[in-house]
């Protein structure tokens, strides 16, 4: 096949682009751990309400010292709709819903998953900025999707 | 094209405008509620219902009709021979109005607010299911019409390569039929039963991955015909010549190939399916970006060879000489420019660590508008203009007005798409009746410019309905048009013989081997686990 010289450089050109596109991507994720919430665990969404995993809800101290935070999303709500947590921490969020597919968005950083019945998804972020964070149901769950949101409030850290 | 062919077309041709100027009014009021606009029925039942409409006439309607009918325009006139099977042709068009009209009714009655996503475990009526399966059978039968023809051709010229356009639409056939095999299987095992109470229970996440199987895909079902119309059509209109055949063939040979492996990318916040699988559909998304590029550079090239046969010289001189006053050519070549900036937007979507910035977030109906609201729709709308006078044997009427609703879509569009753009970047979320969230600070920040989105869903909205009214103006007029004949690109050096990449079987062969490759073993992964399905919840 006959290709013009000027095409073939545009196609080694749109090439290297792509591959260097891929390769940034595959560094970031296994240098600095840059990956979208897929954690794989699954719960009977009937049980979530009294799962030992899900009790007590909102922000629990571990025993590692580190701080996981609790949520269950459900037609329109989060539970809890206030959640307090202090900046400059780890902070993992546990989150399943026990009725239909959610979202979950803190507005404003990049803490964003879905929360799906039957399954409990997880993500570990630092918040540096304190302040009020509004978090919202971006999924689709029903005729009152748009008012499903709750609180983030993220403390200044202690001196 | 006889009458009665041309019938087959214009049938299946006013089905999807019909379709997309019902949609085209669901838009506006969406758009307009979204800035808080006091419409006297503004509820958020009609919202959703709305949305849902609109996605459904829109994406899966208007697209597969219009795609069904320019199939048989390019079938019967490139081939140039009396269409096969057109009984075939007739069932499976009305087998999808049946389909169509049952969903469509669902949704109207309110008894199928789910969007055209309709991810379980919201539950909608079992004619909605039953409807849009039909829809897509109905699209099957269309494809099987397309291949016996192909057939039948290449039996009357044993060793020569198909034109190009039937090239590009057999490949669209082949795109079609691996994306539909994922959502069939969705509808067939999943949602059709469990609706009708025959299954307990649905497993969210493995019908949103069989859904996404189907749903990424399914944009290049809707870009690929596109495409033929942009290396087919668009030189030849623009008064040039394609600048290499033989590329256009590689390129719809990529888009076999990996069109389907890509879906996890629009599951990359979902629970319960691994990083690396998503990862691998990463590489394969940015791999599909190659054949994109190269459709740029080909495109480019050929216009600038109709520019400079036009008299152009310069470096830039030959694009003022091309046809902008030229319905047709106006809206593909601005489908085109569209098509670049969603392109950029598309990488991010796909980008594994990037995604979780966007996702959900109006930034995503910002981009598809680019996508399939213009890169698809306006060239199927400039395809319009192009053929309603040869399937009618009457000229385009309201002419001034067809002249200038491509630059009311672009510029409609421009400020809709950067406006939702930006509102996604802000995090506001898609899809809501309301964005204010009882009034919390940070939702000024987005509120603010839902007033300009609004203004650009009515530019489009008077596009849209300009774009019908030509239509109509046109098919009840008299007057008779002279020159009747469709008319392809001709390349600078024509192929005269098959080469590998003529070799379509080999390639979709290849393609299964690919699909079974990035779903099998995820699919099978998921299966392995303790899986707790989700009973239906009806929307009220």
């Amino acid at each position: 096949m006959r290709v013009d010289p000027y095409e073939r450089a545009w196609m080694w050109a749109s090439a290297v682009m792509i591959v260097a596109f891929v390769a940034t991507i595959a560094y970031g994720a296994v240098t600095q751990s840059y990956h979208p919430p897929s954690h794989v665990e699954t719960i009977d969404p009937k049980q979530v309400w009294s799962s030992p995993s899900f009790q007590p809800l909102g922000v629990v101290e571990r025993a590692d010292g580190s701080i996981e935070v609790r949520v269950i999303a459900h037609m329109f709500a989060f539970q809890k709709p206030e959640i307090e947590v202090p900046a400059g921490r780890r902070v993992t969020f546990r989150l399943s819903s026990v009725d239909v597919i959610h979202g979950f968005q803190i507005v404003g950083t990049n803490a964003n998953t879905m929360v799906m019945p039957g399954y409990v998804s997880e993500f570990t972020t630092v918040f540096e900025k304190p302040g009020e964070y509004l978090i919202v149901c971006n999924e689709y769950c029903g005729l009152s999707h748009h008012v499903m949101h709750a609180k983030l409030i993220v403390t200044p850290r202690a001196r | 094209m006889t009458a009665r062919e041309a019938r087959l077309a214009l049938a299946h041709l006013w089905f999807a405008v019909g379709a997309f100027g019902l949609a085209a009014m669901m838009g506006v009021m969406q758009g307009q509620s979204r800035a808080n606009t006091a419409l006297p029925f503004r509820s958020p039942k009609l919202f959703y219902l709305s949305v849902t409409a609109h996605g459904v006439l829109m994406a899966l309607v208007f697209t597969t009709f219009f795609i069904m009918g320019l199939g048989y325009v390019l079938c019967r006139t490139t081939f140039d021979r009396p269409l096969v099977a057109p009984r075939l042709a007739w069932v499976s068009f009305w087998v999808a109005v049946a389909g169509t009209v049952a969903a469509a009714a669902m949704i109207l009655l309110g008894k199928a607010t789910v969007l055209y996503t309709f991810y379980p475990p919201l539950q909608a009526h079992p004619l909605f299911y039953i409807g849009a399966t039909l829809l897509v059978v109905g699209s099957w039968g269309w494809g099987a019409v397309m291949l016996l023809n192909t057939r039948a051709w290449r039996r009357e010229h044993p060793g020569a390569p198909l034109p190009l356009a039937m090239h590009g639409i057999v490949a669209t056939v082949v795109v079609w039929y691996l994306a539909t095999a994922g959502v069939a299987a969705e509808m067939l095992f999943l949602l059709i039963p469990w609706s009708l109470g025959l299954r307990e229970t649905v497993d969210p996440v493995l019908a949103r991955m069989l859904f996404w199987w189907f749903g990424h895909p399914l944009v290049y079902f809707w870009l690929l015909p596109a495409y033929v119309v942009w290396y087919a059509v668009l030189p030849r209109q623009a008064g040039g010549k394609l600048f290499s055949d033989s590329l256009g063939r590689v390129v719809f040979v990529l888009f076999i190939l990996l069109s389907t492996p890509v879906g996890l990318h629009h599951q990359f916040l979902d629970p319960g399916i691994s990083g690396d699988w998503k990862l691998a559909h990463t590489f394969a998304t940015y791999a599909i970006l190659f054949p994109s590029l190269v459709t740029a550079f080909t495109i480019v090239a050929s216009l600038e060879i109709a520019g400079r046969m036009r008299g152009g010289t310069g470096l830039f001189g030959w694009i003022r000489r091309l046809p902008w006053d030229q319905p047709f050519f106006t809206a593909v070549a601005l489908a085109i420019l569209t098509f670049v900036v969603g392109g950029f937007g598309g990488m991010i979507n796909a980008a594994y660590g990037m995604n979780a910035m966007i996702h959900n977030t109006a930034w995503v109906q910002g981009h598809f508008h680019l996508t399939v609201g213009t890169a698809s729709a306006l060239t199927f709308m400039g395809a319009a203009y192009w053929m309603w006078p040869r399937l009618t044997g009457k000229p385009l009427r309201l002419l001034a007005l067809a002249k200038v609703q491509p630059y009311l879509w672009f510029v409609g569009m421009l400020i809709f798409s950067t406006v939702n753009h930006i509102t996604g970047l802000l995090g506001m979320p898609r899809r809501v009746y309301d964005a204010s969230y009882g009034g919390e600070p940070i939702t000024h920040t987005w509120q603010d410019w839902t007033g300009l989105s609004a203004l650009g869903g009515s530019i489009l909205f008077v596009s849209a309905m300009s774009f019908v009214l030509v239509l109509v103006a046109t098919a009840v007029g008299n007057a008779r048009e002279t020159d009747l004949s469709f008319e392809y690109s001709e390349a600078l050096e024509r192929p005269t013989a098959r080469t590998t990449w003529d070799r379509l079987g080999l390639w979709t062969a290849v393609a299964v081997v690919l699909v079974l490759l990035a779903y099998a073993w995820p699919i099978w992964d998921l299966l392995q686990l303790e899986r707790f399905g989700s009973r239906g919840f009806a929307v009220p």
